[in-house]
């Protein structure tokens, strides 16, 4: 009896107490003509047996790779304290912290980090987290179109096709008009954009920095966008603002993106972390759950789920969104991570991935048959121009060892020479020297 | 307790980085640069953990307390889970690798197991196939709710409404209304089941779906479901399975089996994943046949020989729910959870969860009023109703529990019960434990007739009392902020 831990006898006290023979007899509302026509799963095993056959599924993944490849979710350096932190049962085996009084530690916890998110966007307010980078932005979306009361949004294409396509799914039954603009020089066109902005739309959605790995000041398109009443929405990296520009810093109204670079595994696609912060005029629809402090009545401090008013649990179809859970786990990890690092690591940790990511452009660079794509500064990923077709360079490179980025022609028509390379922090001297030498050997061959 | 961010001492550090060991490079030009860093805090390593520790020492939590918070399922974590998720192959695996040429046998054991506890869930719970890529639960509702549009859009048919049971969780009309269906609802009945006759008198031809939770949230399971199905199919509409409950009832009878369309399974509910203080979850979504062609993409499948791969072939399909393949770490715990107990494993959980919450609604059935007189599945409903002419509300119940090292069963919901009490105890938790938390009920209901203040003013023990949620609401402080 796995995780049970009922005795015969205290079964059968149990039965008497409710006065019924048998457990089979608590299930007579289920009509025996609807009863499981099969339940063919295997007989349990023991916890060693299982970890035994996790481990030869685990040595089938290829970790063993020197990692380049990062497109929105990224190999940065763990420190062992958020594990410890994270991995604590009292975290982990609570649950949304209804009870206030007796959920204290998880209040403040969110609380704490939703003003590190704040910080780091320098906008008024965040919520508790949503589920990834990609929800997040589809929620930003919804919320601008319910601020706003218009329909119609201008995304630019430098947004992670990933996300884009997952917010064309969610809305694909809703009366929202899209319209995607270019990017062009690596950055998003501003052309392109201001044709299109009018009274009837919604918002403008930006990422910085975009797919390619680009850096941009949108500042003018915000500008421009708030002139006719748009709201201007960001996709944001979170570790990059360390050293980047802020959403805050450009007016933006509602910033989200991919927490994952915050101290949070890869681990094959989840659990991740959807971020969302805006300003303060908007924070009544705002999705997700909100930690706000008050007092009680000894006016000590304390910590509660508030605005609930727009949640699904009270308001049911009206609701600001449907989701009823958050990444709290994932939050509490990014949360530690922040702290740890504090004001001047995240600086730090900042610098030393655009630093090593500028060394490997270098390096990269004075590779015949590479070309650097340098129309715009990057923070610490960037694109190059192979002579070869990307798709079997890279193929060539996992036989020696390197994951060597991320082949745009997997999601781009027409960019099947282009190679999306990312440097973190965790890459060292030799390895990206070894990356180039080796990426120098397959171009030639 | 103070802030990590009042805790702050300027100059102080956390953690060391490399030294950079490479030449300077070109900065990034300043107008591109933040003017000034983040005001985050300034601690030591120590400062973090004793910080963090100290916190998390300010929760009720399984590994700590009875939880019997009905419709969560705070059932125990098995611990070897843990040490799953942290092997390197899996940790560390970046999701993109199978999205490369010939990547797919990079990553041969992650997709493994994308596929086996696809097939596990298929047979418990009796559809045609599964997609784990919903993050949550909610998330799954509302990839089901497409799945739903998808369906009748390829049939040529744009349905209007979506019809839920008010004693539903408030996610399903939530998840109806964000797709962009309209909702109708339909009233419970004396026997604590949709009413049968109003059911037919709102659905229609302009039905898209009808979205059941069974056994329900008053922990009821529905007789006449069998009945709801079949008449939902004879207009055409798609009958839609919260698997929130599906705890009850594993082994004895399947969704699949009993006609529904499409299922959403909580990992962290049935399959013990922990709940993580409010997530992650997990939240995969099974089909049947018809509903199999508009399932997310990517889908996980077998070659002829063995290997596995992604398929991103499939015109018909909603398109993507999430950024790769789920919550994959979670998937990893609820897939080691299913081939630790197997077959008898899975059946006995649902049998002792029902077994103590019957034991727990007989044993209690005397001190508080049963929403509705008829045994229960995994969970029990009460109202505190008749306490309340005494002056004490579910809420001083709660509160007074927490005093008792109790975590409250869940208060005010369903909402159609007037001052609910909910609570669900799992299979996990003994005989000694239950009747500890029923007797703290029983005094509870003793000191409502005889001392009232003692639950209106819980709780005492805590590091707050009750905090002003008004004034939360109103004065708006949501974050620190830099002197």
């Amino acid at each position: 009896m796995t995780y049970i831990p009922h005795t015969k006898e205290e079964t059968k006290e149990m039965l008497d107490a409710i006065g019924v023979a048998s457990i089979e007899e608590l299930f007579k509302d289920i009509d025996p003509g609807l009863r499981a026509k099969s339940f063919n799963i295997p007989k349990g095993q023991s916890e060693s047996e299982v970890i035994r056959h996790m481990q030869e599924l685990a040595s089938k993944n290829a970790t063993y790779l020197t990692n380049f490849i990062g497109a929105g979710f990224y190999d940065h350096y763990i420190p062992a304290a958020v594990d410890a932190i994270a991995g604590r049962s009292e975290f982990y085996t609570a649950y949304t912290p209804y009870q206030s009084e007796s959920s204290q530690g998880w209040l403040q916890s969110i609380y704490e980090y939703q003003s590190a998110i704040c910080e780091l966007m320098q906008l008024d307010y965040a919520n508790a987290s949503l589920y990834d980078g990609g929800t997040a932005l589809y929620e930003a979306a919804m919320m601008a179109i319910r601020v706003t009361g218009r329909n119609k949004i201008i995304m630019d294409s430098g947004v992670s096709l990933i996300y884009r396509t997952m917010l064309y799914t969610y809305t694909s039954n809703l009366n929202i008009e899209f319209v995607e603009t270019p990017v062009v020089h690596g950055q998003s066109s501003r052309e392109e954009i201001y044709k299109h902005l009018d009274e009837k739309t919604a918002a403008v959605i930006v990422q910085n920095p975009n797919f390619f790995g680009a850096i941009d000041d949108h500042s003018d398109v915000i500008k421009k966008a708030h002139s006719l009443g748009v709201l201007a929405i960001m996709s944001a990296y979170p570790l990059s603002l360390g050293l980047l520009k802020t959403p805050g810093e450009m007016d933006v109204d509602i910033a989200t993106g991919e927490g994952q670079s915050l101290g949070i595994p890869l681990s094959f696609g989840g659990p991740y972390l959807g971020f969302m912060a805006c300003k303060k005029d908007f924070i009544r629809k705002m999705p997700g759950r909100i930690v706000g402090a008050t007092t009680d009545k000894d006016k000590k401090r304390g910590f509660v789920l508030t605005l609930q008013a727009r949640e699904q649990h009270i308001r049911r179809e009206r609701a600001t969104s449907n989701i009823c859970s958050n990444e709290a786990l994932c939050a509490l990890r990014a949360s530690v991570y922040v702290s740890l690092l504090g004001k001047e690591g995240m600086v730090d940790v900042a610098k030393l991935n655009h630093r090593k990511s500028e060394f490997a452009k270098d390096i990269l660079g004075r590779i015949s048959g590479v070309e650097v794509k340098r129309s715009s500064p990057t923070f610490n990923e960037f694109t190059l121009v192979l002579n070869k077709n990307t798709d079997v360079v890279v193929q060539k490179m996992i036989d020696k060892g390197f994951a060597a980025g991320f082949p745009l022609g997997r999601f781009y028509k027409g960019m099947n020479h282009y190679l999306l390379v990312a440097v973190t922090e965790k890459r060292t001297k030799e390895e990206i020297e070894k990356f180039a030498e080796t990426l120098e050997k397959v171009l030639c061959d | 307790m103070r802030l990590i961010y009042e805790k702050s001492i300027k100059g102080r550090k956390g953690f060391k980085l490399p030294q950079p060991d490479i030449p300077g490079q070109d900065e990034i030009p300043v107008q591109y640069c933040r003017k000034c860093a983040a005001n985050l805090p300034e601690v030591s390593e120590l400062d973090v953990v004793r910080h963090f520790t100290s916190l998390s020492q300010m929760n009720f939590s399984v590994d700590s307390n009875f939880y019997p918070l009905g419709s969560c399922t705070m059932k125990y974590n098995p611990k070897f889970t843990e040490k799953i998720v942290n092997i390197e192959g899996f940790l560390e695996l970046h999701p993109l690798v199978p999205q490369l040429l010939g990547g797919g046998r990079l990553a041969q054991g992650a997709l493994e197991i994308i596929y086996n506890i696809e097939q596990l869930l298929c047979e418990i719970t009796g559809m045609e196939a599964f997609t784990m890529q919903p993050l949550a639960g909610a998330h799954g509702e509302l990839t089901g709710v497409m799945l739903i549009a998808a369906y009748h859009k390829n049939k040529g048919a744009r349905r209007k409404h979506i019809i839920v049971p008010d004693s539903s969780h408030g996610t399903n009309p939530a998840s109806a209304a964000i797709a962009g269906y309209d909702v109708i609802l339909i009233k419970t009945g004396k026997d604590g089941c949709m009413d049968i006759k109003e059911f037919k008198q709102k659905l229609s031809e302009d039905t898209a779906a009808v979205m059941l939770t069974c056994p329900n949230t008053l922990g009821i399971f529905n007789t006449r479901i069998k009945e709801i199905t079949d008449l939902a199919h004879s207009v055409g509409a798609l009958v839609y399975y919260d698997g929130a409950n599906l705890n009850a009832i594993m082994g004895k009878c399947r969704p699949g089996d009993i006609g529904f369309d499409i299922v959403h399974l909580n990992l962290h509910k049935t399959f013990a994943t922990p709940h993580g203080g409010g997530g992650p979850g997990s939240g995969p979504v099974g089909v049947s046949k018809s509903v199999v062609e508009f399932l997310p993409v990517s889908r996980v499948m077998k070659r002829p020989g063995g290997a596995f791969y992604l398929n991103y072939n499939n015109k018909e399909s909603i398109g993507y729910i999430a950024p790769f393949y789920g919550n994959f770490a979670v998937i990893l715990k609820a897939y080691v959870y299913i081939l630790v107990l197997g077959r008898e494993g899975l059946i006995r959980v649902s049998e002792y969860a029902v077994l103590n919450a019957n034991y727990i609604l007989s044993r209690l059935k005397n001190y508080y009023e049963p929403a509705f007189s008829r045994r229960c599945m995994h969970e029990c409903v009460f109202s505190a109703f008749a306490q309340v002419k005494k002056g004490v509300h579910a809420l001083d119940i709660a509160k007074y529990l927490i005093d008792k090292g109790f975590h409250p069963p869940t208060i005010y919901f369903p909402l159609i019960v007037k001052e609910a009490m909910m609570i669900e105890p799992t299979e996990t938790e003994s005989k000694e434990t239950i009747d500890g938390f029923i007797d703290v009920m029983i005094e509870a209901a003793r000191l409502a007739d005889a001392d009232p203040d003692k639950l209106t003013t819980a709780p005492q023990t805590m590091p707050v009392k009750r905090l002003d949620e008004t004034k939360a609401a109103r004065d708006l402080n949501l974050r620190w902020k830099p002197v």
